[in-house]
């Protein structure tokens, strides 16, 4: 699991953080409502799953508060993803 | 009637949005859109003239004589509405004209016409795109170019803001897709940064993607003609699609347009629904708009006196010791980092007779709180030295003269 976090995490830092932010992203830490990932990055970080994982996220349920910390992120991802692959 | 649960939730809602000191009032203006103008804030008080330094009225044409006759000529030639959308009986010679002379100023092919920017911006990605294609738009890019975006059915990239190497990645993830947009303003409206439209056109070249630009913040005033920002960056003739408005700097008044490619500016007229369910700009609007395009064809007077402002007053200010965002447009960014301190400030700017309005969270990001102070033409040296030294004695007020941002922010906190 924590590998699963790893990654989101670093995609996040990777796509929404400029260089000179310094901000240590928290499995709880706030994504969308703090304005660190706002709602129209937030599609690109649904496309981003969608491809890494193969599946398709329904727009019902990709709401923000869904995507607003790594691990609401996660609990999202069991909803789709068999639990062997989110190891 | 069913409104008593309904009524409650909204009430509700408008106390949190009062509660977070973030809810939006009104100031009635009692005088036509100028440097000068007198105000009616709060409501009800008494008013007052202030000096006007908040307004998109670059170009100072908001009132400008020539531009009030040209409106009174199309009232009394053309009329005051057309009742009809464009395709049924709504188009007169001059819609025809000015959307020539909008591709002619801006160096397209052809254009069309809506009754704002934000229509177009809504119209065009909608009418362009389907979902095999994809549009990769920059992170801060106008709320009107998000809400086209989300209108049309392409997938949708976003690369960080003014970052090249970002937009490189997103375009070569992108190369799977039928066709490919990047979107961008050309001046973006919180910060005055001017987009890198040289390299953003040589990427699309490169990955094969056409190349849309919202130039709002800039036609009539970038660039040595004032053509706008793809003059400025020495890509005039080179940008697909430009959405621009006639609501800032060419009058004011309201309107707005797509221009670019010949076919697609076409398809725009069939398909666009902005376009084909509601009536297009009244004629005087048309009219003034035209003679606005006339008068900056012929002279760049206007657009150096806002050049020669916007240098004088950003170099005053960084003197005197005012924390300013760096750059050249003629929207700087006073930074205050604190929504508290911005608001405040504000407030006590009004009192000096200067009127500017402070910005913060969610309209900036947080932390990133500010003033946005907009030079016009019409400004003359002695507002720009009154505006310069009411900031000053304001800055000193709250201690905040000559220090950096990290002093700024130990005080007020972000």
């Amino acid at each position: 699991m924590s590998n699963i976090k790893d990654e989101i995490r670093n995609y996040v830092k990777k796509e929404y953080l400029e260089d000179e932010d310094e901000m240590e992203i928290k499995d709880d830490t706030a994504l969308i409502s703090s304005g660190i990932v706002d709602s129209f990055s937030m599609v690109s970080l649904k496309m981003y799953l969608e491809k890494k994982f193969k599946i398709s996220i329904p727009d019902a349920k990709a709401t923000p508060q869904a995507f607003d910390s790594v691990n609401n992120i996660v609990e999202l991802l069991k909803e789709f993803v068999p639990p062997e692959k989110l190891q | 009637m069913a409104y008593t649960k309904e009524k409650e939730f909204f009430q509700k809602e408008l106390d949190s949005i009062r509660q977070q000191g973030i809810l939006k009032e009104e100031r009635y203006i009692h005088s036509p859109q100028s440097a000068d103008i007198e105000v009616e804030y709060p409501a009800g008080a008494q008013t007052r003239e202030v000096l006007n330094f908040c307004a998109n009225n670059y170009l100072g044409l908001s009132s400008h004589p020539s531009v009030l006759k040209a409106a009174e000529e199309g009232l009394k030639e053309r009329g005051y509405g057309m009742s009809s959308v464009r395709f049924i009986c709504g188009t007169q010679d001059i819609h025809r004209e000015l959307e020539e002379k909008l591709s002619k100023f801006l160096g397209t092919e052809a254009t069309i016409l809506f009754a704002s920017c934000m229509d177009a911006n809504a119209a065009v990605f909608e009418s362009l795109l389907g979902q095999e294609d994809a549009v990769i738009a920059d992170k801060l890019v106008h709320a009107s170019i998000v809400d086209g975006i989300r209108l049309c059915k392409a997938h949708q990239y976003v690369y960080k803001h003014m970052d090249m190497a970002h937009l490189e990645e997103k375009l070569q993830e992108a190369q799977e897709h039928r066709f490919r947009m990047i979107a961008t303003d050309g001046v973006f409206s919180m910060d005055g940064d001017i987009a890198p439209l040289d390299e953003i056109v040589a990427l699309g070249e490169k990955y094969n993607a056409m190349v849309m630009v919202d130039d709002s913040h800039a036609t009539g005033f970038l660039g040595k003609t004032g053509r706008g920002t793809h003059e400025l960056k020495g890509v005039f003739g080179k940008i697909d699609i430009i959405t621009t408005t006639l609501g800032k700097a060419l009058g004011g008044a309201s309107g707005g347009c797509i221009s670019g490619r010949k076919e697609m500016i076409d398809i725009c007229r069939q398909k666009s629904r902005p376009y084909l369910f509601s009536n297009t700009l009244a004629p005087v609007i048309v009219s003034a708009s035209n003679k606005v395009l006339d008068v900056l064809s012929e002279s760049t007077e206007r657009r150096d006196k806002l050049e020669w402002n916007t240098k004088y007053f950003r170099e005053q200010m960084t003197k005197a010791g005012i924390n300013i965002r760096a750059g050249e447009h003629p929207i700087v960014p006073i930074m205050l980092y604190n929504a508290k301190l911005a608001s405040d400030f504000a407030r006590d700017m009004y009192a000096e007779g200067i009127y500017v309005v402070g910005f913060f969270f969610p309209v900036v990001p947080k932390g990133q709180a500010r003033i946005r102070v907009q030079i016009s033409a019409s400004h003359e040296k002695e507002h720009l030295d009154k505006a310069i030294a009411a900031f000053t004695k304001v800055a000193k007020k709250y201690n905040i003269l000559g220090k950096t941002k990290d002093e700024i922010i130990a005080m007020y906190g972000l």
